[in-house]
């Protein structure tokens, strides 16, 4: 694997993270990072759809009229998303029950759509689906991130295995409810963005305004 | 060979953002991923219905007690006797054969549901025709009756079953297998801790009243389960299912019936 390709991939999980860098896809990582399982499912689905959304579309890139490429994009991108979900359906038939419309969501994820056009219209196929996939497992490492802290503390497990034992089941743990609701993961990712940037000064946008000192008259 | 060949030479010539070319992917593209969608979705159709039959399966087991982790659930269902109740007058039909009839589309057919005039639980249509499920001891005497029920709570129609000891008035628990109350909140009908609650309650008093309720407080513990906290409507909700299923309405003159050995 040449250096650049490299780049495409290991770039997004976390100097250009698609969720701590751009503030893409924040929806979907609130409403599925309750539990790990849910969580891995629909990072592994997120993964599959950008990988060959890029690559199907890079592939096409030639042929794409300017006019209709966003509705080309989408169609694609539709369309593996429905796949994906009938595979989930078929295969892991508990887990698409908690993912239920979130699958579907997968369509106007931000993300899938911003690497298409930003990436995929311009690249060559193998390099759109290595961005792809990169693109993808820098959500899936952030959904992750937050569904490790949601479930171990606020159901006392990870993957489903009792880690802290909860007091509902003569345990000593408390668990925290609010972290099993979504506004939860809000607060999560807000300190992962803040502890990202202060890691990476580089990453801090510029503001776009100045605060004006007071002036006594 | 060097015909299609053109065909394709003179495509690839085309301007990109003329009409011609634009109509031609557009239609082409949609065909292809068409195909594709249908394609999948007809393969995995029988997939996924065994995995749909496998989970309501699962869940008559557990509103039994009998599942465990691991419990061979096709084997063990087996001993589950599916059959079919006529609202109407509480009996048993032979109209139908219990393997392949569709509960929720029958409560959606008018031929074979009627609208509520009355309708606590919110469900607009009720079937005149029940599939429900008994369990029997290895001698053939009755061991659990379970009912089919399901209406309104907060966001979302929950749908479960009602497993009956074989006095037909001794609850011996109650599951939702599919409902999409707040997670945290009305979703803790999941939590076993709370359905536990409701392992010996009983449904009509001596005098045949239906007394059971789901509320914060009551005096009459064995008909009392507490209610959700954080989650009022969909504990009234559950409430009015309940109350709407075991009574006159539901399952009330199939149950009597079945008592006195005339269903």
């Amino acid at each position: 694997m040449s250096q650049t390709r490299k780049q495409l991939l290991i770039d997004p999980l976390v100097d250009n993270n698609p969720i701590t860098l751009q503030v893409l896809g924040i929806c979907s990582a609130l409403a599925v990072t309750s539990s790990l399982n849910v969580a891995f499912v629909m990072s592994l689905a997120v993964i599959a759809v950008t990988g060959f959304s890029s690559l199907f579309i890079s592939m096409l890139r030639n042929y794409i009229p300017n006019s209709i490429r966003i509705i080309v994009q989408m169609v694609i991108i539709a369309s593996l998303v429905i796949l994906v979900d009938q595979i989930i359906k078929a295969y892991a038939y508990e887990i698409s029950k908690t993912l239920s419309v979130f699958v579907g969501l997968i369509i106007t994820n931000c993300i899938v759509m911003g690497r298409a056009e930003a990436f995929a219209m311009k690249n060559t196929p193998v390099d759109s689906f290595i961005d792809g996939v990169g693109n993808g497992l820098g959500y899936g490492l952030l959904l992750m991130c937050v569904g490790v802290v949601r479930e171990l503390f606020g159901s006392g497990t990870l993957f489903g295995v009792t880690i802290l034992d909860p007091v509902s089941n003569g345990g000593w743990y408390v668990p925290n409810g609010l972290l099993l609701l979504p506004p939860s993961a809000f607060f999560i990712i807000g300190f992962l963005i803040w502890g990202v940037r202060s890691w990476k000064k580089s990453q801090v946008e510029a503001r776009e305004y100045k605060i004006q000192t007071l002036e006594v008259h | 060979m060097s015909n299609s060949n053109n065909i394709f030479v003179k495509f690839k010539k085309m301007p990109v953002d003329g009409m011609a070319k634009t109509i031609i992917v557009a239609t082409t593209l949609c065909f292809i991923c068409s195909m594709v969608v249908s394609f999948a979705a007809v393969n995995l159709k029988s997939k996924q219905e065994v995995n749909k039959a496998l989970d309501k399966q699962k869940n008559i087991l557990q509103v039994a007690g009998k599942y465990y982790e691991g419990v061979n659930i096709k084997k063990t269902f087996s001993s589950f006797e599916p059959l079919i109740v006529d609202l109407e007058n509480g009996k048993f039909t032979n109209k139908f054969d219990p393997l392949v009839f569709d509960d929720k589309k029958a409560s959606q057919d008018p031929l074979l549901s009627i609208a509520l005039k009355e309708d606590p639980a919110s469900i607009g249509r009720r079937a005149n025709f029940v599939t429900i499920y008994l369990l029997k001891n290895n001698d053939g005497s009755l061991d659990k009756v379970i009912l089919p029920v399901h209406g309104y709570g907060l966001w979302s129609t929950l749908y479960g079953f009602i497993a009956l000891e074989n006095n037909l008035n001794d609850i011996f628990g109650l599951q939702f297998y599919q409902h999409a109350e707040t997670p945290g909140l009305g979703a803790e009908v999941d939590n076993p801790k709370w359905k536990a609650q409701w392992k010996g309650k009983k449904l009509n008093n001596e005098n045949g009243d239906l007394m059971i309720q789901v509320a914060k407080t009551s005096k009459e513990k064995e008909y009392h389960i507490d209610a959700l906290a954080g989650a009022t409507l969909t504990s009234n909700g559950v409430n009015n299912l309940v109350k709407f299923w075991m009574g006159q309405s539901g399952f009330k003159k199939f149950l009597k019936n079945l008592k006195n050995g005339e269903a």
